[in-house]
């Protein structure tokens, strides 16, 4: 954990606290996560699965802590992070299209006052392609189905060819195509050495989907390789008594 | 045909631009879900005006917009303040900052009416608004703020889009969402500063708000929607100064606010988009002919005309 060794880290994550007003939902989180590796996030609502990421990027403000990415500093290191948002923190009725949504992922590289290019649309077009969702380019993003828009969401992320990427509840409420096409996408990146970190909410499919997993509620739980972490007792001092699937499993 | 004399062109001129630039602000705040926010800063300018009279002792233009500027301003941070620092929420901030910057404005103007000049000063004007009574420098700022106005607006035109649409996003794409709220409330106070002479405090956040809505019947484009408000809003600016200028002593503020209703009207009748004409003759259709016009119907309802 000496800074030395937080240059082979992906991200680095030191004593981190946030509340909402007065009240603490994050206490003294630590963890360090590895290039290469797909995490997800786990624990009960209310842990502060999404706090945890937005005070990483600075969306939320942290009381406490630093977090280190690729060995700079989150202002440093913005450019190398895709951030996708819970698909229900925007406002779907703004009048654009996929295709201009899946663009602004871009407008960091085509940089600021100035208007996309053709190549640029081409870009996004191909992600939107990769997404199975060439054919909705021009839809009204109201337009969408769930599982559409949150795929023009990670099309979005994609164009922005980061080198981290964190995605909140990518697959809340998206039908099987979807979350099959999302979960792919994610193997992919990992596959080509980029890091990620899902907040996952389905306990069944987390040993299929993540090599790594982060057990949160408020602080770490336990964090790991998924089958050393991933078992009915770490779940158990996660979830407290309020799991029944657990029982099933043990 | 009597033409209009050169005087009258050029206030003519400076309501179009001024229109242009409220309707394109409008916009923006319409995605902010603050349209009232515009409201609220513009009465909050009156007591400002009221004081730079009564520091000046006569009617000083210059000083008199600068304060106002400075009095919206205080109700925007007020409106911040109250909202961040108790469990009070902002609309009813906003509505709390409104009411009690009018009521105070009006109590000064009372006074300033007493006041040797005040009363001959046109201080009322600035309630309702009189373009007719503005000179030819007042004429000249006007036009060239707003112009202003819109060439920031425009310039900016896809930082807006991503930081209206998601501003986490826009944050992380390393803009500073924080100077694009600055950005905006900056406009907004420059708008009203402009505006009250020629509209009004107490109409000029309707020149801001019911063109943007208009827009929004005919169009799915933001492109789109910032262009058409901005016509929409110049137009009721043009009509209404025009329209005003052919009785004597009539307010120029409620005409350009009827011009923009009716505006308003033929959207949200004609609307291209999602105006009601539309809308029911595509469920008709969906009736009529089964699942894959419901399909159709449903795409174009909402969205695509």
């Amino acid at each position: 954990m000496e800074r030395v060794s937080n240059m082979n880290e992906a991200i680095v994550v030191n004593r981190l606290s946030a509340a909402y007003r007065k009240t603490e939902v994050l206490s003294q989180v630590s963890f360090t996560v590895k290039p290469g590796t797909l995490t997800s996030i786990v624990g009960p609502n209310g842990a502060g699965k999404s706090t945890l990421i937005k005070s990483m990027l600075e969306l939320h403000p942290r009381t406490a802590g630093e977090v280190s990415f690729l060995g700079q500093p989150y202002q440093k290191a913005k450019k190398k992070i895709g951030y996708v948002p819970q698909r229900g923190s925007v406002d779907w009725d703004f009048p654009t299209d996929a295709l201009d949504v899946v663009l602004m992922g871009l407008y960091g590289k085509i940089g600021w006052l100035k208007l996309p290019r053709k190549s640029d649309r081409e870009q996004a077009m191909e992600a939107l392609r990769s997404m199975g969702m060439e054919q909705y380019a021009n839809r009204q993003i109201s337009q969408l189905s769930g599982g559409q828009q949150q795929r023009v969401f990670l099309a979005r992320a994609l164009v922005q060819d980061a080198e981290l990427y964190f995605l909140d509840e990518p697959l809340a409420g998206v039908d099987a195509a979807t979350e099959r096409i999302i979960m792919d996408t994610l193997q992919q990146l990992k596959n080509r050495g980029r890091t990620v970190m899902v907040v996952h909410h389905d306990l069944q499919t987390v040993e299929d989907y993540y090599d790594h997993v982060l057990l949160l509620n408020r602080t770490v739980v336990a964090h790991g390789p998924t089958d050393e972490v991933f078992t009915a007792e770490q779940l158990h001092r996660t979830y407290g008594g309020a799991l029944r699937w657990m029982r099933e499993k043990v | 045909m009597n033409l209009l004399s050169y005087n009258a062109q050029w206030v003519l001129l400076s309501t179009l631009l001024l229109g242009m630039a409220a309707g394109s602000v409008g916009v923006l705040a319409y995605w902010k879900r603050q349209s009232l926010m515009s409201d609220t800063l513009s009465h909050a300018a009156l007591p400002g005006v009221v004081i730079g009279f009564m520091i000046m002792g006569s009617k000083q233009l210059p000083v008199m917009l600068l304060a106002a500027a400075v009095s919206a301003y205080f109700g925007a941070w007020l409106v911040q303040s109250i909202r961040n620092s108790s469990r009070v929420k902002e609309d009813a901030a906003m509505g709390i900052v409104l009411s009690v910057f009018f009521g105070l404005g009006i109590m000064l103007l009372t006074f300033a009416n007493r006041m040797p000049g005040g009363g001959q000063s046109g201080l009322d004007h600035f309630i309702f608004g009189q373009a007719a009574a503005m000179v030819r420098s007042d004429v000249t700022w006007m036009a060239i703020v707003a112009a202003v106005v819109l060439v920031v607006i425009l310039l900016l035109f896809k930082e807006w889009k991503v930081s209206l649409f998601d501003a986490s996003f826009a944050q992380g794409l390393g803009l500073s969402v924080r100077a694009m709220n600055s950005l905006y409330t900056a406009l907004l106070v420059l708008v009203i500063v402009i505006g009250i002479q020629a509209v009004g405090v107490i109409l000029i956040a309707a020149l801001m708000i019911i063109p943007a809505v208009s827009a929004r019947y005919w169009t799915d484009s933001f492109a789109k929607m910032l262009i058409l408000s901005a016509l929409f809003g110049g137009g009721a600016g043009l009509i209404g100064t025009l329209i005003s200028t052919l009785g004597k002593g009539l307010p120029t503020g409620p005409f350009i606010v009827v011009s923009a209703s009716a505006m308003f009207f033929i959207s949200l009748l004609f609307g291209a988009s999602k105006g009601l004409l539309v809308v029911r003759y595509y469920r008709k259709r969906a009736k009529g002919s089964g699942q894959k016009a419901i399909m159709a119907g449903g795409v174009t309802e909402g969205g695509r005309g």
